[in-house]
């Protein structure tokens, strides 16, 4: 297990490095003109380009300016082109509010999804399944930003058809628990409502599969209760390609990817800051927001490595 | 090895010859995911199979077997040692140079539901070959796919249909039509009929037979049912973790096998005939077979051998001719008599007292069946 | 008198599909007594397995339809509710099927599985559980039995998993133990243990056992009582020394001649059953076997009954064919090879 960690620490380490390396250059080849011309706005004189430029150090050749913003974000000096914020301290900040966005859908989606896709299963081919794969697909069907805005449109603030919830926005849990609830439900249902449907129906396909397994079989020669041939048996087998679904699409959305529904709520998080420096096409906190994601992905997936070396005791870690 | 000198004699050159392979793999531990151990799938190997014949292979789950197989068609590269294939070092040949090879050794596998592609259809899977190599028109590859789904039993008109339309048979038999495909002179079959029905394992059998008689093939035939192999071989080897243990022509292993291990392989063998079941001698090995990772020392078959002494813990026996090219790596050799032994002579080799009893299946009819009730050969220690 | 445990009569069992109505199993009766075994011979689909799968109750659903009576100690398990088999099954009637690498569940313990059979029917503590389990895999032939009950089954080989089947199916002292190709994916070697290990437990349970499968030698060791299954039919049925020796049937022959053997001279082509089973789904007019039999003669196209057309009682057959010529001609098929003279 200690090798296993140490080598994936190493691996870790080079993909980060290439991440960042392959966004630095992306970013200086895609249209939209230079960087310090847009920063100097449009009474610039040359002069004042090239000042800037120097000042920014954006003269020097790329390997150089690359290792420079590394360090900077490294020791939490980054700082943004476009309003002179720290980039690590913004991200900072941002962080309470994805996770509790994310957490929360998380659970929200999980569990949702696996009763929906236990109960399609077990219902296979009957009405309750049928409706179940119709709802599935349209959930997975209905794009985040189209159904946010509909969903503040009809349910939420004065504006709304009905004031059941409010209109977007963020309150710390830690000023007031209930509101800081009330006003992420809407969001919660709203990222959720995609991966519901996507987890039930690789659940209920994981779970067909299963059942037909020789130790299914054997479950119920043991003369085993049905509820428990299902539970112990059949889920524990279909249940394990779902952790590697789940582990890895968590840690986008945690890591700052759940950016429409950020921005459609006005949930200021890391997503949100993230859309923002695209908006604006300013490198430090997209870098900062890119590194940030990776990380959580790569870290995720080892855990997720872990997790299923545990769940399924012929996998042996390398 | 006594068919290279017999080859060397008259001057023809074995089809296929072995020399030393062995086949190891790493197992990886650690940071650095050093090699901390091996498995010794074949552990130095050695024969020769003349054109025309057929050598059959048995041994039990995990001695390495298949192993072999795949590593002489070059499935696997050998870790050690040399193939020869008509008189050519082929051990090292890298993709390119294989090429050529495929036409010529082919492979027929065990499972006929996994080893034919479901998506394609029967046609195609069987001139692939052929177009691999560039043989012949589209029109031509078509008529010759036809003709060889006639030799092996099936019809032409088979041609459009996919795998899962047929049975188990039929579908061994495909494999085998495309295993022709290109005419080779070398077929290894990897346990061909294990996954068969018994009446359908007697008809492949049959036609596996036919075909070796019309189209001149050499077989080198994997399995681990002694009664089959026995239908098929010329000559038969046993394997025993990575180690060839006995060599014989085939009726020999049956009515004088030397080493304790074809002894209780034949003894395992289940007989259809109820008075005889109960009155033959059953040797029942006790445990499992040992870890190819870590064999045992001297004779690797000493742990499970009721005749087993001090020497087979501490000294591996080499393969020793006995006479009638049956060759056997034991120190306790059974049905030998003084006087082999004294030719083939180490000082320190003798046969145990209780060595009297073979297992095999005793006629009591009496009758003098050389085939039924072996040569019984007087010991002393 | 040994208790008679099971009874069979004209069991029929029927699963609609797409393709139409599959007669997986027509007419089949037999009994079972306490201590004996009973083999079940026959090739793939032929309804063995579906016969034993039955007899636990395994193919109950929405789609199978049965007639006839399936008797275990005077109830008819065809009837009695789901409930209530749930109760029989792993407590009264054990099975270990063919594959143990598939059969057992890989995520959980060998251990964990067998306290779960045994404490599905009886109410005792997991400590008590665990202590029978290790019993119960001394008692199997699993050495170090302490250690072992916590390894998974792929630390396990085929032979030992096949015996860690076995312990879970004997779990809860069960009447019958019904063995559905137990011995087909292993080694030779290992299926004389295996066969040996049954045959002991059989005895030490005092269970009856149904052992089911394709090759005649492994029959030839067990059985007492032997039925042949073709075509979901009972085409032959007789004591071991009745099959073996004055087999009836041409597809028993068949199997007899098709098998390479040890003892006897090797012929020079093996006896081959020509052509495949019939489709279940459409089978044949008359006598099942008709299609592949070197013998089929126009009494043929009349289905035979089940009858005992030889002296020996307790032997029965389904073939219209005269008893004389069949003991005159049988040897063809039999003994392609010739056999050594008979005593």
């Amino acid at each position: 297990m200690v090798a296993f960690l140490v080598r994936r620490s190493f691996g870790m380490i080079i993909v980060l490095l290439a991440v960042s390396f392959a966004t630095y250059l992306i970013f200086f080849k895609i249209p939209g003109g230079d960087v310090a011309g847009r920063i100097a706005g449009k009474q610039a004189t040359p002069a004042n380009i090239a000042d800037i430029r120097q000042k920014l150090g954006l003269d020097q050749n790329v390997f150089v300016q690359w290792w420079d913003m590394m360090k900077q974000l490294l020791t939490g000096s980054l700082i943004s082109y476009y309003d002179g914020t720290n980039v690590v301290q913004q991200i900072k900040e941002g962080m309470p509010e994805t996770f509790s966005l994310c957490i929360g859908a998380g659970i929200i989606w999980l569990g949702f999804g696996v009763l929906v896709g236990t109960i399609s299963a077990v219902t296979a081919g009957g009405a309750s399944d049928r409706a179940i794969t119709a709802l599935a697909l349209i959930g997975i069907s209905l794009p985040v930003a189209w159904l946010g805005l509909l969903l503040r449109y009809f349910f939420a603030g004065e504006g709304g058809a009905v004031a059941w919830f409010p209109d977007g926005g963020y309150v710390p849990l830690t000023t007031n628990p209930w509101q800081w609830f009330y006003h992420l439900l809407l969001p919660w249902f709203t990222l959720a409502i995609l991966f519901i449907g996507f987890y039930g129906r690789v659940l209920r396909s994981n779970i067909l599969d299963t059942i037909n397994e020789d130790f299914v079989r054997t479950a119920k020669a043991k003369g085993l209760s049905s509820r428990r041939i299902l539970v112990k048996h059949t889920l524990r087998a279909s249940l394990i390609p779902i952790v590697t679904l789940f582990g890895l699409d968590f840690a986008a959305v945690l890591g700052g990817g759940a950016i429409i529904t950020e921005t459609v709520y006005s949930i200021h998080g890391v997503g949100y800051y993230a859309a923002q420096s695209i908006h604006q096409q300013d490198l430090p906190p997209l870098m900062g927001v890119t590194l940030y994601g990776a990380a959580f992905i790569v870290i995720f997936s080892t855990l997720v490595d872990v997790a299923y070396a545990y769940l399924d005791p012929r996998i042996r870690l390398t | 090895m006594t068919v290279l000198d017999e080859s060397a004699e008259s001057g023809e050159t074995p089809l296929l010859e072995v020399r030393h392979v062995k086949k190891y793999f790493p197992v990886r531990r650690g940071v650095l995911q050093r090699e901390v151990a091996r498995v010794h799938a074949v552990d130095d190997v050695s024969f020769a199979i003349r054109e025309g014949e057929t050598l059959g292979l048995v041994g039990e789950s995990g001695c390495g077997k298949s192993t072999l197989g795949r590593t002489i068609v070059r499935l696997l590269e050998p870790t050690e040692g040399e193939i020869i294939f008509q008189g050519t070092p082929i051990q090292k040949f890298g993709t390119r140079k294989l090429r050529p090879l495929r036409r010529e050794m082919q492979m027929v596998f065990q499972d006929p539901y996994a080893s034919l592609n479901p998506r394609k259809r029967v046609g195609t899977i069987v001139s692939d070959p052929m177009r691999i190599h560039d043989i012949g028109s589209r029109a031509e590859q078509k008529r010759r796919v036809g003709e060889i789904l006639e030799t092996v039993g099936l019809s032409p008109e088979h041609y459009n249909r996919f795998p899962h339309e047929f049975s188990g048979g039929q579908r061994q038999r495909i494999g085998i039509a495309r295993a022709l495909a290109l005419r080779p002179k070398l077929i290894v079959a990897d346990e061909p009929v294990s996954a068969l029905d018994v009446s359908i394992q007697s008809q492949m059998l049959n036609l596996l037979d036919d075909l070796q008689n019309e189209l001149q093939l050499t077989y080198l035939f994997i399995a681990h049912d002694l009664g089959v192999v026995r239908h098929v071989s010329d000559r038969i080897a046993v394997m025993y973790l990575g180690k060839i243990v006995e060599l014989s022509p085939a009726e020999e292993l049956y009515t004088r096998p030397i080493m304790p291990y074809t002894e209780a392989l034949l003894s395992a063998v289940p007989i259809p005939d109820p008075d005889l079941a109960e009155k033959r001698e059953r040797i029942v090995l006790e445990g499992d077979v040992p870890s190819p990772i870590n064999p045992p020392s001297g004779c690797r078959f000493h742990p499970r051998c009721r005749y087993a002494t001090d020497v087979c813990k501490e000294v591996e026996p080499p393969l020793v001719d006995y006479g009638n090219s049956h060759l056997a790596a034991c120190h306790h050799p059974l049905n030998v008599d003084e006087a082999t032994l004294q030719r083939v002579g180490v000082a320190e080799r003798h046969t145990p007292a209780d060595a009297d009893e073979t297992a095999l299946p005793q006629d009591t009819s009496g009758s003098s069946n050389p085939a039924v009730t072996p040569t019984r050969d007087t010991h002393s220690s | 008198m040994a208790e008679r445990l099971l009874e069979v009569n004209d069991l029929n069992v029927r699963f609609a599909t797409e393709d139409g109505i599959v007669r997986a199993v027509e007419g089949i009766s037999f009994e079972l007594e306490r201590g004996k075994v009973l083999g079940i011979v026959g090739e793939s689909g032929s309804g063995k397995s579906v016969t034993a799968m039955t007899l636990m109750g395994l193919t109950r659903g929405v789609n199978a339809r049965f007639e006839g009576e399936v008797l275990y100690k005077g109830k008819d398990l065809l009837k009695v509710s789901d409930a209530d088999m749930q109760n029989y099954r792993g407590n009264e009637l054990g099975m270990i099927f063919q594959d143990p690498m598939t059969s057992l569940n890989p995520v959980y313990r060998i251990g964990e599985q067998i306290v779960e059979a045994i404490q599905a029917h009886e109410k005792v503590d997991k400590r008590t559980a665990r202590a029978r389990t290790v019993e119960l895999l001394r008692q199997v032939g699993i050495p170090n039995p302490e250690t072992r009950v916590d390894s998974f089954p792929h630390e396990f080989s085929g032979g030992m998993r096949q015996r860690a089947m076995t312990a879970i199916a004997l779990s809860c002292n069960p009447s019958i133990l019904i063995a559905d190709e137990p011995t087909t994916a292993l080694d030779v070697t290992i299926q004389a243990q295996i066969v040996e290990l049954i045959n002991r437990l059989k005895d030490d349970f005092d269970s009856a056992v149904i052992f089911i499968t394709h090759d005649l030698g492994v029959i030839a060791e067990i059985a007492d009582e032997i039925i042949v299954m073709y075509a979901g039919r009972v085409v032959e049925r007789g004591s071991k020394r009745d099959i073996f020796y004055d087999p009836q049937m041409p597809y028993t022959w068949g199997l007899l001649g098709s098998i390479p053997r040890l003892d006897r001279p090797r012929p020079e082509r093996l006896h081959t059953i020509e052509g495949a089973p019939p489709s279940l789904i459409n089978a044949p007019e008359g006598c099942k076997f008709r299609p592949r039999c070197p013998h089929a003669f126009e009494k043929c196209r009349e289905e035979p009954g089940l009858e005992n057309r030889v002296e020996t009682p307790g032997h029965f057959d389904r073939c219209w064919l005269d008893v004389e010529y069949k003991r005159a001609h049988r040897d063809e098929t039999t003994s392609p090879g010739g056999t050594v003279e008979a005593a």
